[in-house]
C-alpha cells in the first residue's frame, strides 16, 4: 500500500477513536460538574447530616439540608415498583421466548418495546389525572398521589426494559437444552421452570437491576404522581418526595452557586451514585454469566 | 396449546407425540399432531392396554400445572399490552375532541388558557432534530470506531464501559449537567442550543447501540471482498459497510429522535420555557417544548382545570409523534430482516 494512503488510514483511525471516546468523556464531565458544583455543600454541611437528617428547608434561615426522607422515599418508590414489575416482565419474557406462536411474537415485541417509548411525562400525566382519582376513590384515601400510584406508574415504565433484557436472555439459551429436556419426557412447564430459566437465571438478575435503574432515576412521574411531601412514608399511600423530583422541582427556583443550588447537585450526585451502581451491579451478574458459561 | 407454538424449536410438530410414545414405551407409530391435554385415562385403555405409563394422574397434574403457568404467563402479556392500549386509548377518547387545524397552528392565547400549540411543535422539532443533527455523526462514527477498528482491546473496553454507564444516567442528572455547563459554563444561557446538546449527549448510546446492531448484521464477506479488491479499510467503510447498514442506522437516529422528543426532565433547565412571546430566531432563544408544556399546564398552569382539554390535546400530539416514530422505526427494522432473510 502506497505510503500516503497509509497514513491517511492511520489519521482516519485516529480521528474515530477520538470520536469515540466522547462518550467517556462526556460521562467524565458529567460526574465533573456534578461534583464541582455540588462538593462544596460539604464544607458547611456534614455528609451525616446531609444524608440521615431528617429535615429538608432549604430556603429557611438558618437552612436545613436532610435528605433522609427522600432517600427512604427514593428506596420505596422503586422497591414497590420493582414488586410489580420484575413478575410482570419476567413472566412477559418467558411468554414471548417459550410459549407465543413466532407469528404473535412478531406483533407482541414491538408493542412491549413501544410501552418504553411513551414519554416519561405522559405516563404521569395519566398518573396524575387517571390512576390517582381512580385509586382514591376506591380505597378511599385522602390523596390519590402517594407512594402507591407513583410505584404504579413507575412499573409500567420499568416492565418494557426488563421484558426486553430478560428476553435476550431467555433467547440466548440453547435450543439444544429444551430438545434434551423434552426429550427426557418433561412437559414444557418443567421445561421452562428447571432447565430454561436456570440457564438464564442471571440474565434476568440484570434485567431486574437495570429495570431498579429505571425506577429510580425516572423523574416525571414520581413528579407528578408521588404527591412531594417530604416526609418518611409511614404505610404504602402517603405521600412522598423522591428524589429526582426535588431537583425537579426546585432547581429553576435556586440562586445561582447559592446554598440551596449547591444542595440540589449534590442531591444529584447521590442520585447518579445510585444508579451508576445499579448499572454496575447489573454489569457484574452479566460478566459473571458469560465468564462462567463458556 | 400447539407444539408448532415453540419458538425457538423447529422440529417441532411431534414433541409432545416423541414424549408421549417415550413415556408408554411404545413403538413410535403415527403420531396425534395437537395433544394439548394428554389424557392418559384415555390411553390407558385404548392405546397402550398394559399400562406401561403408571402413573396416569400424575401426568395430568403436570399437564394441568403447564396449562395453568402458560396462561399466568399469557395473562401478564395481556397485562402490558393492555396497558400499552389503555393508555393510548384514554388518550385519544379525551384528545382527539381538543385536536383542530386551529390548535395545531396557533400560538397559545389568554394567558395559555386557549389557542394553540403551535411554538410547541415547532420547539419539540427544532429540539430533536438539532440533537439529532449532534448525536447521529458523533454515534456513528463511535460506533465505527468500536465495531470496525477497536474490537476487544482496551480502550474499546472502557468505551463500551462509558456508553453503558452513559444510557444509565438519569434523565434529570443530565439536566443538572446541562445546567450547569451548557448554559452556565459555556454562557449558552437557556436556549435552543443548550437544549438540544444535552439532548444530543442523552441520545448518543442508543445511537451508538443500533448502530452497532446494524454494522454487525453486515456480513464480513462483504467486507473482504472489498478488501480484496484492494480498497483500504477506510473506503471499504465508505462505499461498502456504511450503505449496507443505512437501514439500521436510520432506525436507530428515529429512535434517538423519538426519545428526545419525549424528554422533559433534561430539558426543563436547559432549553425550554413554558412561554416566550418571541419566535424562535436562533440558536440562542429559548424554546418552546410538548413535553414540558404539559407538565407546566398540568401542575402549575394558570387554571388546571379550565386547561384540561389543551393538556389532553398535547399529550395526543406527543404521543402520536412518539409512537408513529416508534412504528416507522419497527416497520423499518422488520422490513428489514425480512429482506436479509430472503
Amino acid at each position: 500500500m502506497p505510503v500516503a494512503s497509509l497514513r491517511r488510514e492511520t489519521t482516519v483511525r485516529r480521528i474515530l477513536a477520538v470520536v469515540a471516546g466522547c462518550s467517556l468523556l462526556f460521562l467524565g464531565m458529567i460526574m465533573l460538574f456534578l461534583f464541582i458544583e455540588g462538593l462544596p455543600l460539604f464544607s458547611t454541611v456534614s455528609v451525616s447530616d446531609f444524608l440521615l437528617s431528617m429535615n429538608w428547608y432549604p430556603t429557611a434561615e438558618p437552612p436545613e439540608f436532610g435528605i433522609f426522607p427522600m432517600l427512604v422515599a427514593s428506596c420505596a418508590v422503586t422497591l414497590t415498583a420493582s414488586a410489580f414489575a420484575v413478575p410482570l416482565g419476567v413472566m412477559t419474557a418467558v411468554w414471548l421466548t417459550e410459549v407465543a406462536r413466532p407469528g404473535v411474537r412478531r406483533v407482541c415485541k414491538p408493542l412491549i418495546e413501544m410501552t418504553a417509548a411513551l414519554p416519561s411525562v405522559v405516563i404521569g400525566f395519566f398518573g396524575m389525572v387517571v390512576a390517582a382519582p381512580l385509586l382514591q376513590d376506591i380505597l378511599d384515601l385522602d390523596s390519590g398521589l402517594n407512594l402507591f400510584t407513583a410505584s404504579l406508574m413507575l412499573a409500567f415504565m420499568s416492565v418494557p426494559t426488563i421484558c426486553s433484557v430478560a428476553e435476550d436472555a431467555l433467547f440466548a439459551v440453547p435450543a439444544s437444552l429444551r430438545a434434551a429436556s423434552l426429550a427426557l419426557g418433561a412437559t414444557r412447564r418443567e421445561t421452562t421452570v428447571r432447565v430454561v430459566i436456570p440457564a438464564a437465571f442471571s440474565g434476568i438478575g440484570t434485567a431486574c437491576m437495570l429495570g431498579m435503574s429505571r425506577s429510580i432515576g425516572e423523574t416525571m412521574v414520581v413528579l407528578m404522581t408521588a404527591g412531594g411531601a417530604g416526609i418518611l412514608p409511614r404505610s404504602l399511600f402517603d405521600p412522598v418526595r423522591p428524589i429526582p423530583s426535588v431537583i425537579a422541582a426546585e432547581t429553576a427556583e435556586a440562586s445561582f452557586r447559592g446554598e440551596h443550588y449547591r444542595a440540589l447537585f449534590a442531591v444529584g450526585i447521590v442520585l447518579f451514585l445510585f444508579t451508576l451502581a445499579f448499572n454496575i451491579a447489573a454489569r457484574h451478574i452479566s460478566e459473571k454469566n458469560s465468564g462462567g458459561k463458556r | 396449546m400447539n407444539a408448532s407454538s415453540f419458538p425457538c424449536f423447529p422440529a417441532t410438530p411431534h414433541q409432545d407425540g416423541v414424549a408421549s410414545a417415550a413415556a408408554a414405551g411404545t413403538q413410535p407409530g403415527p403420531v396425534p399432531q395437537d395433544i394439548t391435554y394428554f389424557d392418559a385415562t384415555s390411553l390407558r385403555e385404548t392405546e397402550v392396554g398394559t399400562g406401561a405409563y403408571l402413573m396416569p394422574d400424575r401426568m395430568r397434574i403436570r399437564r394441568i400445572r403447564e396449562y395453568l403457568l402458560f396462561t399466568l404467563l399469557r395473562l401478564a402479556a395481556f397485562i402490558n399490552i393492555f396497558a400499552l392500549f389503555g393508555v393510548c386509548a384514554f388518550l385519544v377518547w379525551n384528545g382527539l375532541s381538543a385536536l383542530s387545524w386551529d390548535f395545531l397552528t396557533e400560538a397559545p392565547r389568554n394567558s395559555m388558557t386557549e389557542g394553540g400549540i403551535f411554538p410547541c411543535i415547532v420547539g419539540t422539532t427544532l429540539l430533536g432534530l438539532g440533537s439529532l443533527g449532534v448525536s447521529l455523526p458523533l454515534g456513528v462514527a463511535s460506533a465505527v470506531y468500536l465495531h470496525e477498528y477497536a474490537g476487544a482491546s482496551r480502550f474499546a473496553r472502557s468505551i463500551r464501559l462509558g456508553v453503558n454507564n452513559l444510557a444509565g444516567v438519569p434523565s434529570i442528572v443530565f439536566g443538572l449537567f446541562g445546567m450547569s455547563f451548557f448554559v452556565i459554563a459555556c454562557g449558552f444561557g437557556i436556549s435552543l442550543l443548550s437544549g438540544l446538546l444535552t439532548l444530543a449527549v442523552l441520545t448518543l448510546p442508543v445511537i451508538i447501540g443500533t448502530t452497532e446492531e446494524a454494522l454487525r448484521q453486515v456480513p464480513v464477506a462483504m467486507r473482504e471482498a472489498s478488501l480484496a479488491l484492494g480498497a483500504t479499510q477506510s473506503r471499504t467503510i465508505v462505499r461498502v459497510v456504511l450503505p449496507a447498514a443505512l437501514p439500521g442506522i436510520l432506525t436507530g437516529g428515529i429512535l434517538g429522535l423519538a426519545r428526545a422528543a419525549g424528554e422533559t426532565a433534561a430539558i426543563m433547565f436547559t432549553g425550554a420555557v413554558f412561554f416566550s412571546r418571541k419566535e424562535v430566531d436562533s440558536l440562542f432563544s429559548p424554546v418552546m417544548a410538548l413535553s414540558n408544556h404539559i407538565y407546566v399546564l398540568a401542575t402549575s398552569g394558570t387554571d388546571i382545570d379550565k386547561t384540561r382539554p389543551l393538556q389532553y390535546g398535547t399529550a395526543l400530539v406527543l404521543v402520536l409523534l412518539v409512537l408513529g416514530m416508534n412504528l416507522a422505526a419497527v416497520i423499518l427494522r422488520d422490513r428489514l430482516q425480512q429482506v436479509r432473510r430472503r
